[in-house]
């Protein structure tokens, strides 16, 4: 069970760390992908599979397209997918940041008790343990998260459909190519 | 060394976090820093459900919920990113941040 997480996170880390210090810009993306596809993993692991096969179809399907069109969008020549060398100052500090914030965040996390949190905050239920409860994992099936999603989230799921319809609409204004008719439209 | 789940979840996340963090400041390339700032958000999400999967007991599907809503956002912002990304190459022929420094258009 923990072997597994520690594969998935191995996976995920070890891909992520190569495709953000490489300098081609493909292979950046390419190994993303199978970083994104290593939180997918740890998605299924955990029980929550709605969340995993939605990763999978939002990062691996359709974020990594988009950014591979901006790649070869934004390229000059053909070969064009490798980049300069970045200055390594920044480079410096940047790693004595991310390992600031990561040491930081590891020994708050390694301080706190979660055990004694979990089962006292649970009421014990009629007939059982309240530990059992906390052990035992949650299950959101399919359907659960369907019938949240239309009756408590509703809203929720409303304004996030404007959302993305209002984001996508302003990347196409964005991105769409000014046409020599655009120069002289009226005002 | 025996941890718990929870923790070990916890450490994951705030690693990918840290590496999703040097990779926004240190790279120069935006598509790069942006790929950082995903990175970031997905540690996000992974701490939603570590603890909707381990935390003390709540409503079934809560994490899931939140981590849908937030998979959506960040969607929405990778598109308007790269959209902004593309209108920049468009008018200064560079995405290195470095040279991107003119606010006249």
């Amino acid at each position: 069970m923990t072997a597994a997480l520690v594969l998935i996170a191995v996976f995920t880390l070890a891909t992520a760390a190569v495709a953000l210090s490489l300098r081609n810009l493909i292979h950046s993306a390419l190994l993303l992908i199978a970083s994104w596809f290593g939180i997918a993993a740890f998605y299924l692991w955990a029980g929550a599979e709605f969340v995993a096969f939605a990763q999978v179809l939002v990062y691996v399907g359709a974020v990594s397209m988009v950014v591979l069109f901006a790649v070869l969008l934004t390229r000059r020549s053909r070969a064009d997918t490798v980049i300069g060398p970045d200055s390594v100052a920044r480079a410096i500090s940047a790693v004595i940041t991310g390992v600031a914030v990561f040491g930081v965040l590891g020994v708050a996390i390694l301080k706190t008790s979660f055990g004694r949190l979990s089962p006292a905050d649970v009421p014990p239920l009629p007939g059982g343990t309240g530990v059992s409860s906390v052990i035992s994992a949650p299950t959101a099936t399919v359907r659960d998260i369907g019938i949240q999603l239309m009756s408590t989230h509703a809203a929720a799921l409303l304004i996030i459909g404007i959302l993305l319809t209002v984001a996508l609409l302003g990347a196409v204004v964005l991105a769409a190519q000014e046409g020599p008719e655009s120069k002289h439209e009226s005002p | 060394m025996s941890l718990d789940p929870l923790p070990l979840c916890l450490l994951f996340s705030s690693a990918l976090f840290g590496l999703g963090l040097i990779g926004a400041l240190a790279r120069s390339n935006t598509i790069l820093v942006l790929l950082g700032i995903e990175l970031m958000l997905n540690a996000a999400n992974l701490n939603f459900i570590a603890f909707w999967r381990y935390g003390p007991a709540t409503s079934p599907a809560t994490g899931v919920m939140f981590v849908m809503f937030s998979i959506a956002v960040a969607a929405a912002e990778a598109a308007v990113g790269l959209a902004l990304i593309i209108a920049v190459y468009r008018h200064q022929k560079t995405i290195r941040l470095q040279e991107a420094n003119r606010l006249k258009g």
